[in-house]
């Protein structure tokens, strides 16, 4: 279990997603909603953009399935998921705590700029796309094409990787304890240094999990693509 | 001189001979800005027929014509109100220059209209300076944040571009200066390529739901625009359409750029008219016109080009490469200090001369306009620059409404397809209006 930020104890507010509708709830979390009280979610059914565009530091517990985006461009605030999570959860993420505590769908914490995404399940395809400096943590596999192009940010991977770990990264990195299936264009294994092995260290800490970090190899770019010349491969 | 007996090839013309060499000799594509040289259909193909006795003029000087213009009336509970039809289209912090980004910003804020950030996130400068500002959701997402989206005027889902559909963004190194690369989350000095499509979505019916979110995030106050490049116009709007945009932007071939391969400018996508034409239909087709509004852009110049546009059932126009040109681009002299300085031996540096420069892409834009470059960029003063946007755009705004007074119209949007002919059998074909002189309409349309 993930040992992130604790619920702080006080006056719970709850929302049934069956009698309320998503706008009332959004609404509620964008200006209504004070740190002082836990926000409760029931009964979401799948529905999109929970909790999407939150802006203060709210504590937001969702007990169910989600479906696209939720959390979307959190900052702030930290949203744990009882369940598993749609596409885009955390997508463009600037700041505050994510926790899907069962299985993500693709482009989890797409383009997310800051904060910290635990996924306790598996991920599917294209976890950690574009991602711009946040933090990603996988307790389980991956799909293709992860970390498309991600410029900034760690992603740990604590089981395997499907094709194209990697493809065209630029300044992200990836720790991965499973097996690669293939890496993508640009993308290498590098040795861990002392430095990586304190990042992942503290990473897995703040998710809660117990994975040794001797066991993970380093994924980072070679840099070949990021000049424009003859001999570079022409993926332009 | 050419001797009269040597006869150049038509398929192996000069150009073309130079291409292959280039080719040749570097093996790389050419880069390069701005918008596709080759002719095609376009405004010019078409002519208005004005009032005479089956129809009442308006006095060109006196009477009112309103061009009041209203998009994002379809969801948002806060549309956007502009005094003039004519946009400032979306070009990149990176491509331009933050003085830039300030100038456009003034003149439209002067003239009550809107202009819009680009790949490259929103500059405090442009936020500062411009009334009305629409901010891109680009596939890169460099800089996106949302803060800036609570902070903008509208949001525009920008889907393709026209001088590249289906291609991503390009900026060379020379332009990812600390401050580009730092608000793009990139290395100083790296090449960049932006992705060509979106990371959080992949179809129209994703679309539905990433719209959905961005009207959630913004409380439903903000008008949601969608960007397509002109390809399968007719499909793209009405799955713009589907997806729940309140405006659809639909950007021609001619369509300006920062940098692109200029094979995908010449070669990728169909002409402003035929685009044009397309997006009308496929709103007339959903019973849509009015309720979604409809924006052209891809080669606009003059008020005639706008009056045009217009008649044809857009609702407004985006420019990017008129605006340019107002601010400078393409002229022998750059003003500083009051005074004319000559620009010619930074053209010739460059290997082009003043009405044949492209070189947007390489950052040494001789007149300060598309430049990172922290002396180059203090050829344009934003003053100057926002005072010649604000007169050019004022007089083709000016040019609308005579032709629209012209035309008998109290209201530029009262210009209809009817009041239009035209030249030549393709834009008559393309535009769905009659040869002139004839009642024939060649062609069909796509409905
Ligand atoms: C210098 C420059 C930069 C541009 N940057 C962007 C951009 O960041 N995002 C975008 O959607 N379009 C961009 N465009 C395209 C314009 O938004 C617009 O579609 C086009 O310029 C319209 O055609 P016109 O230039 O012939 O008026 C750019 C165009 C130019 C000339
Ligand atoms: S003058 Fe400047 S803005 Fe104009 S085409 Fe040349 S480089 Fe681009």
């Amino acid at each position: 279990m993930a040992n992130l930020k604790p619920i702080a104890a006080g006056p719970i507010r709850e929302f049934d997603l069956e009698k309320d509708s998503l706008r009332e709830l959004n609404q509620f979390l964008h200006s209504a909603a004070t740190s002082h009280c836990q926000i409760q979610v029931r009964n979401p059914n799948g529905a999109h953009s929970i909790a999407c565009g939150l802006n203060s530091e709210l504590d937001v517990r969702i007990f169910g399935h989600v479906g696209y985006y939720a959390a979307g461009m959190n900052k702030l605030a930290t949203v744990t998921i009882e369940g598993n999570a749609g596409p885009g959860v955390a997508e463009n993420m600037m700041s505050g705590q994510v926790h899907v505590k069962g299985f993500a769908s693709t482009a989890a914490g797409a383009s997310a700029h800051g904060g910290l995404l635990v996924i306790d399940g598996d991920a599917s395809l294209r976890c950690g796309i574009s991602l711009k400096g946040a933090d990603i943590v996988v307790g389980g596999s991956v799909g293709s094409f992860s970390a498309f192009m991600a410029q900034a940010g760690r992603i740990v991977i604590c089981g395997d990787a499907e094709d194209a770990l990697g493809d065209s990264l630029y300044e992200a990195v990836i720790y991965v304890r499973g097996k690669v299936a293939s890496l993508g264009a640009d993308a290498r294994f590098e040795p861990m240094t002392e430095a990586d092995f304190d990042t992942l260290r503290q990473l897995l800490k703040s998710a809660g999990l117990e994975y040794e970090a001797s066991d993970f190899k380093r994924v980072a770019s070679a840099k070949k693509m990021y000049h424009w010349h003859a001999d570079a491969n022409q993926e332009y | 001189m050419t001797h009269p007996t040597m006869e150049e090839s038509a398929g192996f013309d000069r150009l073309t001979i130079d291409y292959i060499q280039r080719a040749a000799a570097s093996g790389l594509y050419e880069i390069r800005g701005l918008g596709a040289k080759r002719r095609v259909p376009n405004f010019d193909d078409l002519l208005f027929l004005a009032a005479s006795l089956s129809r009442y003029p308006l006095e060109g000087y006196r009477e009112r014509c309103s061009t009041k213009t209203v998009l994002g009336t379809r969801f948002a509970s806060r549309p956007i109100e502009l005094a003039i039809p004519i946009t400032i289209a979306g070009m990149s912090f990176g491509a331009l220059s933050a003085r830039v980004k300030d100038a456009l910003g003034r003149a439209a804020t002067e003239l009550g209209t809107s202009t819009t950030t680009g790949d490259g996130g929103m500059t405090s400068e442009e936020r500062n300076s411009s009334k009305t500002l629409v901010y891109q959701c680009l596939p890169s997402r460099y800089g996106f944040n949302p803060d800036d989206v609570r902070r903008a005027d509208a949001i525009e889902i920008v889907i393709g571009q026209g001088a590249k559909p289906g291609g991503g963004g390009m900026l060379l190194g020379q332009k990812v200066n600390p401050r580009v690369a730092r608000m793009r989350t990139l290395p100083e000095g790296v090449d960049q390529r932006s992705a060509s499509r979106h990371p959080d979505w992949t179809g129209p019916d994703d679309l539905v739901i990433k719209i959905k979110e961005l009207r959630e995030i913004t409380d439903w106050r903000t008008p949601i625009y969608v960007k397509v490049g002109a390809t399968r116009v007719f499909n793209d709007v009405k799955l713009a359409v589907h997806a729940g945009a309140d405006v659809v932007v639909v950007d021609g071939m001619q369509g300006g750029t920062a940098a692109t391969q200029s094979v995908f400018i010449e070669h990728v996508g169909i002409p402003t008219l035929a685009a044009l034409r397309q997006a009308v239909d496929a709103l007339d087709d959903l019973n849509m016109r009015g309720r979604v509004q409809l924006v052209i852009s891809g080669g606009i110049r003059s008020g005639a080009d706008v009056a045009k546009a217009l008649a044809m059932g857009a609702d407004a126009v985006a420019m990017g490469q008129g605006v340019l040109i107002a601010l400078g681009c393409n002229s022998d002299t750059y003003v500083s200090n009051g005074q004319h300085i000559s620009a010619l031996k930074d053209y010739s540096e460059l290997g082009t001369a003043p009405g044949f420069c492209h070189h947007c892409h390489t950052g040494k834009c001789p007149v300060g306009v598309t430049t990172q470059d922290s002396t180059l960029e203090l050829r344009l003063d934003p003053a100057v620059g926002a005072k010649r946007l604000k007169n050019y755009l004022q007089t083709v705004n000016m040019e609308l409404s005579t032709i629209a007074r012209a035309c008998g119209k109290q209201d530029v949007h009262h210009l209809e397809k009817e009041d239009l002919v035209a030249l030549t059998v393709e834009s008559a074909a393309m535009a769905g209006v009659p040869l002139a002189g004839t009642a024939w309409i060649p062609g069909g349309s796509i409905t």
